[in-house]
């Protein structure tokens, strides 16, 4: 500062007054930068860190921590990532595994296997139903074509995406050991693919079927008194059941409200390009899976009465026909209605040839 | 062994998103997947923050845990891979994953996943060759003896990789020197407990 000031005058005399009011601006000028200087030094060793802190960008607060574990997206939210709906952190991701491992996979497993266990035990102990009268030779009709073909490709497909599904929740426990990777690669992919592409089709036959059962499986009164006498499943005691009785109707409504609700939520997992959240997959994925094994379960019932359990009773479904015998002893009530409409052997191999295994005059009504 | 992971600095990350750019370009990622992402909460707000978040390599893995087919599997560095030629695209992973590491390139019909890609830490994953290493799961840096290029390229050093030793000892120098009684969770009182920085300070 005094160095410039210094020397400017000594070579002013010969530049002129204009020169010389420039140079007093440019003093002035000088002065206050100088100056200012000085005070933004005096500013500086006035700071206090601890004060700074406080005007400066805050810390990370407790707050925004919490905003982050209750998943929470605001207007404010932003993500880089294209077309993400994800908050930062998936906090319902840990109790969806919890529920699925230490819940559903081992009391899906249980409830299997034990309802397995349980069918054997019962079969060894009470054995099977046998008719307690011989066969009159005289059938009816029971189960026209259209509703065993309905019924028989509805069983197909369950047991197909039983075994399937059962394979992607226990699966790799059991067969990635025994068959190695280049075998269960193969063998999961195809799983999967099996379990997406059949599962609608068995949601919209089930429908189907359900539909066109449901004349017969409406709760009357007497369905109370079977459940009362255990369905008459022991001992010689005869339980009233129209066409069908309480069991088949129970097994009836559950696949109509437990089924829908695992096609329903099966439809949520398989589809994913409509856009449902996460979260709703991983609710979809614990009902489908809860649901999907208790039917799985009871279904085991429902295939042992329907074959080793009951004499007579498998015949229903594959032929259509049932002795006259059956019809009396397992459903009194609809044999009363039908009774008039018994056909001989020859007769049913007639009708069988000509083509119609199941015309309407034959049909039961509940 | 070494345990590998990240570590996203919040009070340093300024949301420039190199670190998307980086991974994007060193693996070679498919088009519509983005291995890691840059989040911003509060947005504007004096209390905005950013957060980049990509597979963080967890001790105890959810997706390894719900698997179907069990393609997930740890490497002795505590690194998270998985085996695409395993993998069916049911989508349990991201179901189950904290940080929505887990993407699928839905390009076949009814939205099909196809198989799941996500963060490898830079490592690569399971193939005959290193071409389809490469073209499978991108650059193996770890193989190389490099760290996870995102990390390397961030300008403020707020993401950082490494071994988990290492990355909790800058971290904890960079709390003494914040001065954060409470190990830079602000009013955590959790943190506060453990007063992080106090412990920092005076073991040396």
């Amino acid at each position: 500062m005094n160095l410039l000031t210094a020397q400017v005058p000594g070579r002013a005399p010969h530049l002129g007054k204009g020169f010389a009011l420039s140079i007093g601006r440019f003093v002035l000028v000088a002065l206050a930068l100088v100056l200012s200087l000085a005070f933004t030094q005096v500013a500086v060793a006035q700071a206090d860190p601890d004060r700074e802190m406080t005007t400066a960008a805050p810390g990370i607060t407790a707050d925004q921590w919490r905003q982050v574990r209750s998943g929470e997206t605001g207007p404010n939210y932003r993500d880089s990532r294209f077309d993400s709906t994800y908050s930062l952190i998936n906090a319902s991701g840990e109790t969806w595994r919890e529920i699925r491992n230490r819940w559903v996979s081992p009391f899906g497993l249980i409830a299997v296997f034990g309802m397995a266990a349980l069918i054997t035990l019962f079969y060894l102990i009470v054995g099977r139903k046998e008719l307690e009268q011989p066969r009159t030779g005289r059938l009816l009709l029971r189960w026209t074509l259209m509703k065993r073909a309905l019924h028989w490709t509805v069983a197909t497909l369950f047991i197909v995406l039983a075994l399937t599904g059962m394979t992607l929740l226990f699966g790799k426990f059991v067969f990635r050991p025994l068959f190695g990777d280049g075998v269960w690669a193969w063998m999961i992919a195809a799983t999967k693919v099996l379990h997406n592409y059949l599962g609608p089709m068995f949601g919209i036959l089930l429908v189907i079927m359900l539909v066109s059962l449901i004349k017969d499986n409406i709760p009357k009164k007497h369905d109370l008194v079977w459940f009362k006498k255990g369905g008459g499943m022991l001992g010689k005691q005869h339980v009233d059941a129209g066409f069908a009785n309480g069991g088949e109707k129970a097994w009836y409504w559950l696949l109509a409200t437990v089924g829908i609700l695992v096609i329903a939520s099966g439809f949520v997992l398989d589809f994913p390009n409509f856009d449902q959240s996460r979260d709703a997959m991983q609710w979809a994925n614990i009902i489908h899976a809860v649901g999907a094994l208790g039917l799985t379960a009871i279904s085991l019932g429902h295939i042992y009465i329907g074959t080793l359990g009951t004499e007579g009773a498998l015949e229903g479904m594959t032929t259509g026909y049932v002795d006259e015998t059956w019809a009396k002893e397992h459903h009194n009530l609809w044999y009363e209605e039908v009774k008039e409409q018994t056909l001989t052997e020859q007769e049913v191999a007639a009708r069988k040839s000509s083509g119609g295994s199941g015309e309407p005059s034959a049909t039961h009504t509940s | 062994m070494a345990q590998m992971k990240f570590m996203c600095d919040a009070e340093r990350c300024i949301e420039c998103n190199g670190c998307v750019t980086a991974c994007k370009n060193a693996n070679d990622v498919e088009w519509g997947i983005q291995r890691r992402r840059v989040v911003t909460l509060n947005d504007g707000e004096a209390s905005e923050m950013s957060i980049s978040v990509a597979c963080m390599h967890c001790d105890d893995a959810p997706c390894m845990a719900v698997c179907p087919t069990d393609c997930f599997y740890k490497t002795d560095d505590g690194i998270v891979l998985h085996d695409k030629d395993l993998c069916i695209g049911c989508g349990y992973c991201l179901y189950a994953c904290p940080f929505g590491a887990p993407q699928f390139p839905q390009q076949d019909a009814f939205g099909e996943r196809g198989k799941m890609d996500k963060c490898t830490f830079c490592a690569g994953g399971p193939a005959e060759s290193k071409e389809e290493e490469y073209q499978k799961y991108g650059s193996n840096r770890i193989a190389e003896g490099k760290l996870p290029l995102c990390a390397e390229m961030c300008s403020t050093k707020a993401l950082l990789a490494g071994d988990a030793q290492d990355v909790a000892d800058i971290f904890r120098q960079r709390v003494v020197y914040r001065g954060h009684k409470d190990g830079a969770w602000s009013n955590n009182p959790q943190a506060s407990a453990d007063n992080l920085a106090y412990d920092a300070a005076h073991k040396g």
